[in-house]
């Protein structure tokens, strides 16, 4: 019996570590821009879902063209059409939108981010339809018993290739030019350009890489709950966004744990609430308990798990 | 400059005035125009269910007005006004009033038991009929309204059926129950474990998750802990979907059963292959059995493509309330609700009378399980 109870949980922790990668890969899009403007980009959410939706009609093309083709490269031919979009799609937003409001108050970029995510959707909804669009089942379905629990091949896919895009970023931007370039412009705009950094392209260049992460997620996103739809960003957002802030937005490290952290929190949370509080609270609360914790760390920590206490902003 | 300007402006007048004498001569040539209200979902994730309600009754009233209705001596012409609820209850009430203050004389709707019942407190202070295709909800007959009526039977008819179907066919003896906490997945899920119980089903888990959420693993982990053979889901197909699939992903290997919401096309599109085996109910009969369906499906198919589920019933549903006019040989609201409770149609989803609630007298439930991706009947039970 206690064997049983210990497969649960190891079941609930892979759920809830499956869940929480999504989160941060989305999450570090969200930090990115923060970190670099301190603007929250609430558009974020609707370009991860303009990357599942152009994906999906990508691999619709593909499978039309060719229906011989393996189920692998065809999800790879569709991501390799959603990251270019949405990097496209990223650049275009803060060109268009942001740019010009770089000097306003700050309510007046906040407010425009929120306008370009009803314009993403209700696009969304023109071009793709306000139904479901079910992500045909082209992914490796194995499946693996670890410790008592299950995990598919789709699963562990999903984790090592979030852990792998995570270090990569943190690479990009602890060790590479680009990423000092960032940094700098994220510790004071004017201050870089003196320095000679062009901070238009770097601004650029951050809502260009998280626009592509936002792709990935996407179409794992669609791929993990075989479908997508036009609204499939708001949740995913919010939740991303309350990730980026559990573990301290502007840093890269802190997404990473948030989302994690989060997707941990609401898998055992929703699992075991009821039978902890014998049926009084039930399985309903799940978002309830995850927000609860964010507000909870943010009340003794107001900037977060990593974030660094900096007196001069915000 | 100046003169052009006023020359443009009066040409532009004119065109509008001479406009509207058109439209008031076509009005008086065609006769007099009822209004009929039709409300379902039209965005949202549940568009493809609201828009097939929307089409049923659309392909009744246009085929009424081809045939040609005359009440009181007069001809007239049946317009349908198609609102959008969004499957919320706060906007039902808006369209409710939009619907109202455009004059129509009836509703058709709406698709939700959730947008249906706080809807239904309007058309009932208006004193307009409605009838509602596909609201199952015990709730909405319930509030003693004279101008409520459906015509499906309601949750606590198929709760029922559900209910003793796992248990005494299907033979579960350890029940999960899961529900969307809408109006219609939470009855349907109380009927059924009222149901299950009563027939010595013994319920070991309780969950809930809400009509947007995709991911359902820590539930379902839950529910596999308590060894569960059988997963009562009450709630749509956007849900039942992706749970479907998590439940295999899971190892779970207890049958999931559903409602109506469960029982269409776009469920086994979203569930895949997972979707084999998954049992779940439709009030009245199959479409091939309902006594006009093969008909039905023809007409409706070449309008507008593949039925989704509650079609039919929508078509009846306009069929029943134009019906009632003819008889009240008026579109007075008043009189039409007193003739509606004195319907006896024979109806394309089977025969039509309405009980003192308004609910259907005698409606029967249908199982049906998924065989080889597409949905097969098993038997119908009364």
């Amino acid at each position: 019996m206690t064997n049983k109870i210990m497969d649960i949980f190891t079941q609930q922790l892979i759920n809830g570590l499956v869940l929480g990668s999504i989160y941060a890969l989305v999450a570090l899009g969200y930090t990115m821009v923060y970190g670099i403007l301190e603007l929250i980009n609430f558009a974020h959410g609707e370009v991860t879902m303009i990357g599942a939706m152009v994906a999906l009609t990508a691999i619709g093309v593909l499978m039309g063209l060719n229906p011989e083709l393996p189920g692998l490269v065809v999800v790879l031919g569709g991501v390799l059409v959603a990251i270019p979009a949405c990097m496209a799609l990223g650049f275009t937003i803060e060109k268009v939108a942001y740019r010009p409001l770089r000097h306003a108050p700050r309510l007046a970029p906040l407010i425009t981010a929120i306008g370009v995510s009803i314009i993403l959707q209700n696009a969304a909804m023109l071009i793709w339809g306000r139904q479901y669009v079910s992500f045909p089942p082209l992914l490796p379905q194995g499946r693996h018993e670890i410790l008592g629990a299950h995990i598919t091949d789709l699963q562990i896919f999903i984790v090592v290739l979030s852990f792998a895009i995570m270090g990569s970023l943190w690479l990009l931007v602890e060790r590479s030019k680009l990423g000092r370039a960032m940094r700098a412009t994220a510790q004071s705009k004017e201050v870089a350009q003196l320095m000679g950094v062009n901070v238009d392209r770097i601004i650029s260049a951050t809502f260009i890489i998280g626009s592509a992460l936002a792709a990935i997620a996407g179409v794992m996103v669609s791929a993990y709950y075989g479908l997508a739809h036009y609204y499939m960003g708001f949740m995913l957002g919010l939740k991303a966004f309350a990730a980026a802030v559990l573990g301290g937005i502007g840093n890269i490290a802190g997404a990473m744990l948030g989302g994690l952290l989060l997707g941990i929190i609401e898998a055992l949370g929703a699992g075991y609430i009821g039978d902890i509080t014998g049926g009084f609270l039930g399985s309903h609360y799940q978002d309830v308990f995850a927000f609860f914790v964010l507000i909870a760390v943010l009340v003794f920590r107001p900037s977060g798990l990593l974030g660094e206490r900096v007196a001069n902003r915000a | 400059m100046n003169s052009l300007k006023w020359l443009a402006g009066s040409v532009l007048v004119s065109a509008l005035v001479a406009g509207c004498g058109q439209q008031a001569a076509e009005n008086a040539e065609t006769g007099d125009v009822v209004r009929i209200g039709s409300v379902a979902p039209l965005t949202g994730p549940q568009t493809h269910i609201g828009k097939d309600n929307e089409n049923g009754a659309r392909l009744a009233i246009e085929e009424i007005n081809a045939a040609g209705l005359t009440l009181g001596g007069k001809p007239v012409k049946l317009e349908l006004l198609g609102e959008d609820d969004q499957a919320d209850p706060k906007t039902a009430t808006i369209v409710a009033d939009k619907l109202l203050d455009a004059g129509v004389v009836a509703v058709i709707g709406h698709l939700n038991s959730g947008t249906t019942i706080p809807a239904s407190k309007r058309y009932h202070d208006a004193g307009i009929p409605q009838i509602s295709p596909s609201a199952t909800a015990v709730a909405y007959t319930a509030q003693g309204f004279s101008n409520a009526f459906r015509v499906m039977a309601n949750d606590a008819q198929q709760g029922k059926a559900l209910g003793e179907y796992a248990v005494g066919k299907l033979g579960a003896k350890k029940i999960a129950i899961i529900d969307d906490r809408t109006a219609y997945g939470q009855g349907l899920a109380d009927e059924f474990e009222k149901a299950a119980k009563a027939v010595g089903g013994e319920i070991v888990a309780r969950e809930f998750t809400n009509d947007k959420a995709t991911d359902f693993a820590a539930i379902l982990t839950n529910i596999k802990g308590k060894g569960a053979d059988l997963v009562f889901f009450g709630g749509m197909d956007p849900q039942g979907g992706p749970m479907a699939q998590q439940m295999k992903r899971l190892g779970l290997a207890a049958k999931l059963l559903g409602g109506d919401g469960l029982q269409n096309i776009n469920f086994i599109k979203l569930a895949g292959a997972d979707a084999e085996g998954v049992i779940a109910s439709s009030p009245g009969l199959p479409l091939d059995a309902m006594p006009g369906g093969k008909e039905f499906k023809a007409k409706f198919e070449a309008k507008y493509g593949p039925i989704q589920v509650y079609a039919p019933y929508a078509y009846d549903a306009a069929y029943v309330l134009v019906e009632a006019m003819k008889r009240a040989d008026s579109s007075e609201p008043a009189k039409v609700v007193a003739a509606l409770a004195q319907t006896d149609y024979q109806g394309v989803t089977g025969p039509l009378k309405f009980d003192e609630k308004g609910d259907t007298v005698g409606g029967a439930v249908t199982m049906y399980e998924v065989k080889n991706g597409a949905w097969t009947v098993l038997e119908t039970v009364k």
